[in-house]
């Protein structure tokens, strides 16, 4: 299954302007496109692919491919790429097992890689690389919200959940990297479970006030219909990815009012914003989510970059990335001392707008917020 | 630790282990009447959920789609028999493993043409909504309960099926003599295809009636089949009467492990590590149960043929 893309076919007409002295870009993109994590790959491809066609780049071709959620297939996808379709630049990994099996081999043979959403702790901390830029988060840094969230809430006992991989265990320590109230359970699932009866039979009895739980996909879908028809009632908070898009038609009504934290949501008040979600509803005809805006500042990005310098004199490019002269639909946006985003993170709440689910913010929870590893970077 | 936790606990594992039931009974039936590995089961399960979903979304009603279900995974069920599996019987397990295997494949990648990649959305009927108050003071979820009974009527239903009606007879010579059985006069194809499809709808059902509570997408069906497989190790290949005593036994271990481990190491480890070990443990009870039960009675529980 191999897809190539000519980008921007609309935008044939600007090209001969504004893109005169731009160097052709070769970027191979490895991402979950079939599975039960496709959802979310199918969005970050979609938003990517967006704003290339709305820049009207020609010179930015993408290779697209199918890493099915295993590692060792998106070793050997990255591999391929690299030899013989020779790109430039890889992006797309969705999950950070994945990204840990490709990001630290594919850097150290010299090329770039631009990661729209999975950012390990270890790539942002000891094992950072200067070829490596993450233009989502830390994967800390939507749990940290969330625990600064109930923090200031006053929020007196939290029962917290996760699935126990590295992922989990991370989400429960940013959350308690914030949160000094006390947890009345800390509990962690087998990765892919989709029952929680049991789980939700001891947030009924445990008597807290609120539960924070991380559960990415279909994980998050089954819980949150099961807490809702178990009508425990006990008021749900989790990151961004348990509320996303993605999910959210899918878990019903069941979630509305349930606070989340996130970079970006589609009521976020700026032009780029307002362009690039009007412009994905018309394309694809449904909302954006997280990943997908997560993308499309990934392809801007790299436009942005592309235009200053050719992707073949690697230092000029790498500080033409570094710069971030991009219009982030997250409003403001620059890279950290370890290449990773320093930005807002917002609380949002889950509301009914007509017929469809989506979130709304109804707070900020960091202004300007780096992540816990930078230190550990030496680069 | 309350009562009222420990029962809707062991409600819970009765819950989770008639829902395996209703996968075992099908893989365990084809198993034993056919000698055919059925690596597919699991995507009749997702082929009951995704119709339910549908059909509830199309008609507005659970009870149509649940219908929808079972007419859907037996459908399929059919089809593939007659398609494919029939050839498959002279040929070995690793030539059926491989066709069953590409049939998950072809029906997941169906589904997500047909569907998207997006999970689909189906709630429990309004009827079932709500928990009701046991004794002891403890609430259990109505669903769940319809769920357990669903399951004890499969169960009574399969029994007498099995040992009570001409088809069931015809069902356990096939199962101790094809040739036999053929030379007497008995359509043999015919009975093969009834019993594929009746194991296909089981599992349909099992997709629809846990797609309400969890997530209907695409590949829902491969972890449950694990654990039908474990069942059906455990209780005995080919016995129906082994998936059930396996099912619930696999059911309860799991809840209890997931609930009481974390707990038993939390009093060792301190709560963090305590948690996450307990856990992991948990996560592999039911192999270790496997792995005991098969070291004492190497062909299960109930070992169907003598």
């Amino acid at each position: 299954m191999r897809k190539i893309f000519a980008a921007g076919l609309l935008g044939l007409s600007l090209a001969t302007s504004g893109l005169a002295y731009a160097e052709p870009v070769k970027v191979g993109m490895i991402t979950t496109l079939s599975g039960g994590g496709a959802g979310l790959g199918v969005d970050a491809r979609d938003g990517f692919m967006l704003a290339l066609k709305l820049a009207g780049d020609t010179e930015i071709e993408v290779v697209t491919e199918d890493d099915a959620m295993k590692p060792e297939l998106a070793v050997q996808i990255a591999d391929k790429m690299i030899q013989s379709d020779q790109v430039d630049l890889l992006t797309g990994i969705i999950w950070s097992n994945l990204a840990m099996a490709v990001v630290p081999n594919a850097v150290a043979q010299g090329k770039f890689y631009l990661s729209p959403n999975a950012g390990p702790s270890p790539l942002a901390g000891a094992k950072c690389h200067e070829n490596y830029f993450n233009v989502a988060y830390q994967n800390d840094n939507f749990h940290e919200a969330m625990g600064n969230y109930a923090q200031n809430e006053g929020i007196k006992k939290m029962f917290i959940l996760a699935p126990n991989y590295p992922a989990g265990t991370d989400s429960l320590n940013g959350f308690k990297r914030y949160y000094k109230g006390e947890l009345v359970g800390e509990v962690y699932t087998k990765l892919g479970q989709t029952d929680y009866a049991a789980e939700i039979a001891q947030i009924r009895a445990s008597g807290a006030d609120s539960v924070f739980f991380f559960l990415p996909g279909g994980m998050g879908i089954a819980f949150v219909k099961q807490y809702a028809q178990s009508g425990v009632g006990i008021p749900l908070m989790g990151p961004g990815f348990s509320f996303s898009q993605d999910v959210l038609g899918a878990i019903g009504d069941a979630a509305i009012g349930a606070k989340n934290s996130a970079s970006w949501s589609k009521d976020l008040d700026n032009e780029a914003n307002k362009t690039f979600v009007e412009a994905f509803q018309k394309e694809y005809n449904r909302l954006p989510s997280v990943y997908a805006a997560q993308a499309y500042d990934t392809a801007n990005l790299i436009v942005s970059a592309s235009k200053k310098a050719s992707v073949k004199d690697a230092d000029a490019f790498r500080a033409a990335l570094k710069e971030a002269q991009f219009d982030s639909v997250r409003g403001k946006f620059k890279f950290n001392t370890n290449n990773h985003p320093i930005q807002d993170l917002y609380v949002r709440e889950v509301v009914k707008e007509g017929d469809v689910l989506t979130n709304k913010i109804v707070g900020t929870a960091f202004t300007d917020h780096g992540d816990a590893y930078a230190e550990q970077c030496k680069m | 630790m309350s009562t009222a936790l420990i029962i809707e606990q062991l409600l819970n594992g009765l819950q989770f282990g008639v829902m395996l039931f209703l996968m075992a009974a099908g893989l365990t039936l084809i198993f034993g009447v056919m000698g055919l590995i059925n690596l597919a089961h699991g995507s009749f399960y997702m082929i009951g959920a995704f119709a339910c979903a549908a059909v509830a979304a199309a008609t507005g009603s659970f009870w149509i789609g649940l219908a929808a279900s079972l007419a859907a995974a037996a459908a399929a069920g059919t089809l593939v028999e007659v398609a494919v599996i029939r050839r498959l019987y002279d040929r070995d397990h690793l030539d059926q493993v491989l066709a069953t295997f590409a049939l998950i494949l072809i029906f997941s990648e169906a589904t997500r043409w047909l569907f998207g990649s997006f999970p689909l959305y189906l709630d429990i009927p309004p009827v079932l909504a709500g928990a009701v108050a046991l004794p002891g003071g403890a609430h259990y979820q109505l669903y769940r309960l319809a769920i357990i009974g669903i399951g004890v009527l499969v169960a009574v239903g399969l029994y007498y099926l099995i040992s009570r009606t001409r088809l069931g007879m015809r069902i356990r010579a096939g199962e101790s003599d094809r040739e036999m059985i053929a030379a007497l006069g008995v359509d043999i194809g015919t009975l093969y295809t009834m019993v594929f499809a009746l194991g296909a709808a089981l599992a349909g059902l099992a997709g629809a009636l846990v797609g309400a509570l969890q997530s209907v997408q695409v590949g829902m069906g491969e972890p449950v089949l694990i654990l039908a497989f474990v069942v059906i190790v455990i209780g005995g290949i080919g016995s129906i009467k082994g998936a059930l005593v396996g099912a619930v036994l696999v059911g309860l271990t799991d809840t209890l492990g997931r609930f009481l481990l974390p707990k038993l190491f939390t009093v060792f480890l301190g709560p963090a590590d305590g948690a996450t070990t307990g856990a992991a443990l948990a996560s592999m009870l039911i192999y270790i149960v496997m792995a005991l039960i098969l070291a004492f009675r190497p062909k299960g529980l109930f070992p169907a043929t003598a």
